[in-house]
């Protein structure tokens, strides 16, 4: 029996080691079954935010301290059921609910510069979290977050329920020169957001509107983002900046649940 | 191995020089911009009020260029490196090596290009836009299907232990940059994710975690499994431990990637899983730890007088660091003091700088005397100074960061006697100040030891040529 025709493990390893075929097949079936565990679940489980378009979320139900069952509805702002129909109307403690044009331009320069990398948008379940930002984030606050904005650094503080804490003009000053208002910051400037240049882009924010409804997963409803609210969408934006836009993103983070003491929103 | 002596097989080693050179070249631009990013958080004014170069712009330049520039220059010259040598072949197709070089730099200049400009997708090592990330799929397809077709026609009977691990790595990387870079687009530079909120960001982890365990990680040990032998001069310590290390490891690193999602509003099993198979994923890591270090049994001397051994070697010892740390902080309790915080970025590093960069400069140092049939490089202390400052700066680096981190974790939760919140948040800022900076000083001194690599490589390079000229470099190297 020649060197290489010795088996040093098992059959198998060896067949698979001398057929190119085996290996690449068995690697891909190994490396397959981890990330569908982890994952497909989460696309059907309750609890995972996933929307199916009337006003359901795969059986997901939160029950208060007694036992009663928290309508979704009062989680998920539904215009069917909510006292407000539109958007304009809407009242923080209505529920979840997509973003404003101007919002979403905001949330386009929030990516742009990269904000997600040193500012959370996720309080975890801890007292501390608590007594700093407010009640934990939960996963149907994000579920219109496509690229979800949840971060993984808090070289600044969390920022998911910063919106109505600060007036705007102090975020317009800490935004520009964030020193002036915070002097231990370490935050760039970004006081040119504000100037000339930085006009709102109201052609790609339109598209963006329309590329959300057509979203697979938790797609903004039409009958939210309808036709005529998408074309009205510029004049909204007309004359705005990328800092005022900002701002307004800044400003509707956090306040769309009204959170009752007892009930469990995560399970 | 007699046999190949007596008829010199012709390998395709000129898109590996190229690969090689490039990689050195790529390792001293992104530890510049790292540097650069890292003084910006201890001293503000180095933003320059430049929009381009903000930190918040500059950050994913910094990642994609260690880890998909450098990196990735590491692991195809090393893939078509290794696969030649260990199939006694040529590449299947020299053309397409050449694509897959000339199609890879294309796209670290535009990514240059566009992530200055804020041209994002706003996804954590996944910020290029959607044209970019088609052009990776097919270039990166183009390295798998070469270096997989190169496999099938090797002369050697059995495929090779780091052939294992590139394959693995090049079907896993696919199936990640897919699935995760699913979006719609709005204009040619902007899109959005098909996901949203807890799926995106399952999905984004699974991305981000494996991008390490099979790319950073995987590709590495591949890198491991042949340099460490060629080096020392001995087999590798056991084929049946390697064996275990490579299916453990392919089996179980695409779990993890839960576990960056502790107490987040992800369903609660998910983290646990994940956390509960980091856990489990020590024995194996330390397993291939070991393999590597015991290959040295009976010629420990060698570190003595081999300077690239040295690399190898502390590279090791970083990887069993690391591999040891990383499911610690998977651990509940752990994750709820160090996530969000420097820590975890001192995590990344002591993987990154210590593990990554140290068996890469090994792998390159070993190629580049192979490649222009030298015996030794144009400086063989400049390795050593080299190997020094790249220690001494990964070991600054990461104590700073578990410094800062761990205090920004404790005094976030501190409370005082009234039962109030004893620290602002900003106070934890400007605590940071002086770790910021001695972060800043180690990445200096790793950055320094690049710039030595490359002066080392173009001297060695050059007097290579000058004394063979151009054209009488061996093809077989």
């Amino acid at each position: 029996m020649s060197d290489h025709d010795k088996i040093y493990s098992t059959k198998f390893q060896d067949k698979i080691e001398r057929s190119t075929v085996l290996m690449f097949v068995v690697t891909a079936i190994a490396v397959a079954i981890g990330g569908i565990v982890e994952i497909v679940p989460l696309f059907y489980l309750p609890n995972t935010a996933m929307s199916g378009g009337d006003g359901t979320f795969n059986s997901t139900v939160h029950k208060d301290g007694k036992g009663n069952v928290v309508s979704m509805d009062k989680i998920v702002w539904n215009p069917a059921t909510s006292a407000h129909k539109t958007l304009e109307d809407w009242q923080p403690g209505d529920g979840v609910r997509p973003y404003k044009p101007l919002e979403l331009a905001g949330r386009a320069v929030y990516i742009r510069e990269g904000c997600f990398l040193c500012h959370s948008q996720m309080i975890r379940p801890f007292r501390d979290e608590k007594d700093r930002y407010g009640h934990y984030s939960i996963a149907e606050e994000s579920m219109y977050d496509h690229t979800y904005q949840w971060g993984s650094k808090r070289t600044g503080p969390d920022l998911a329920r910063v919106g109505a804490k600060y007036s705007d003009e102090w975020h317009r000053r800490h935004l520009k020169y964030p020193r002036d208002v915070v002097p231990e910051s370490v935050m760039p400037n970004y006081y040119w957001l504000g100037d000339e240049n930085h006009k709102v882009d109201a052609a790609g924010t339109v598209q963006t509107m329309k590329v959300m409804t057509m979203m697979p997963f938790n797609p903004v409803p039409k009958t939210v983002y309808t036709e005529a609210y998408i074309n009205g969408a510029k004049a909204q934006l007309d004359g705005k900046t990328d800092l005022d836009a900002l701002i307004a993103f800044l400003q509707g983070l956090g306040n769309h649940i009204k959170f009752e003491e007892g009930v469990n929103y995560r399970d | 191995m007699e046999a190949t002596q007596a008829t010199p097989i012709k390998y395709d080693m000129e898109v590996v020089r190229w690969f090689t050179i490039a990689a050195a070249i790529y390792a001293v631009v992104g530890t510049l911009i790292g540097v650069w990013i890292a003084s910006e958080l201890a001293w503000p004014f180095m933003n320059f009020d430049i929009p381009y170069i903000t930190f918040g712009r500059l950050r994913p330049l910094h990642t994609n260029a260690v880890i998909f520039a450098f990196g990735g220059c590491v692991l195809m010259s090393t893939g078509y490196y290794m696969v030649q040598r260990t199939g006694a072949t040529k590449l299947w197709s020299n053309g397409l090596a050449w694509f897959t070089f000339w199609g890879w730099n294309l796209i670290i200049v535009l990514a240059v290009v566009t992530l200055p400009l804020g041209i994002t997708q706003g996804k954590e090592y996944a910020e290029l836009a959607w044209p970019i990330d088609i052009m990776i799929a097919v270039v990166w397809l183009s390295f798998g299907l070469n270096h997989i077709m190169t496999v099938a026609i090797r002369k050697t009977s059995h495929i090779y232990v780091s052939n294992w691990f590139t394959m693995g790595m090049i079907v896993m990387i696919t199936d990640l940059h897919v699935v995760n870079s699913l979006a719609i687009p709005v204009s040619l530079t902007q899109s959005y994710s098909i996901y949203s909120g807890v799926q995106d960001a399952m999905i984004q982890w699974w991305y981000g975690h494996n991008a390490v365990g099979f790319y950073l990680t995987g590709g590495f040990l591949g890198i491991m499994y042949y340099f460490v032998p060629k080096q020392v001069g001995r087999p590798v310590f056991s084929y049946r431990l390697s064996v275990l290390h490579f299916w453990a490891l392919t089996f179980g690193y695409v779990w993890l990637g839960a576990h960056h999602l502790q107490y987040t509003a992800l369903p609660d099993w998910t983290g646990s899983l994940g956390a509960a198979v980091s856990l489990a994923m020590i024995i194996p890591s330390w397993g291939g730890a070991m393999n590597g270090m015991m290959t040295l049994s009976g010629a420990w001397d060698k570190l003595r007088t081999d300077y690239i051994m040295r690399f190898l070697v502390v590279s090791l010892a970083f990887y069993a660091m690391s591999t040891f740390e990383g499911p610690v902080m998977s651990i509940k309790t752990v994750n709820a003091l160090s996530h969000y915080t420097d820590w975890t970025v001192g995590h990344v590093h002591s993987g990154a700088l210590g593990w990554v960069a140290m068996v890469g400069y090994g792998a390159i140092y070993h190629m580049i005397k192979k490649l222009y049939g030298v015996e030794k490089m144009y400086s063989e202390s400049l390795v050593n100074t080299h190997f020094w400052l790249a220690t001494i700066g990964t070991v600054i680096y990461i104590v700073a960061m578990w410094v800062s981190g761990i205090m920004q974790g404790l005094m976030w939760r501190d409370y005082d006697e009234y039962g109030a919140l004893t620290h602002t948040f900003v106070e934890s800022v400007s605590e940071m100040h002086p770790y910021y900076a001695m972060r800043v000083i180690g990445g200096v001194i790793f950055h320094l030891g690049t710039w030595i690599a490359l002066y080392n490589i173009v001297m060695t390079v050059r007097q290579a040529i000058a004394v063979r000229g151009v054209n009488a470099v061996p093809a077989n190297a």
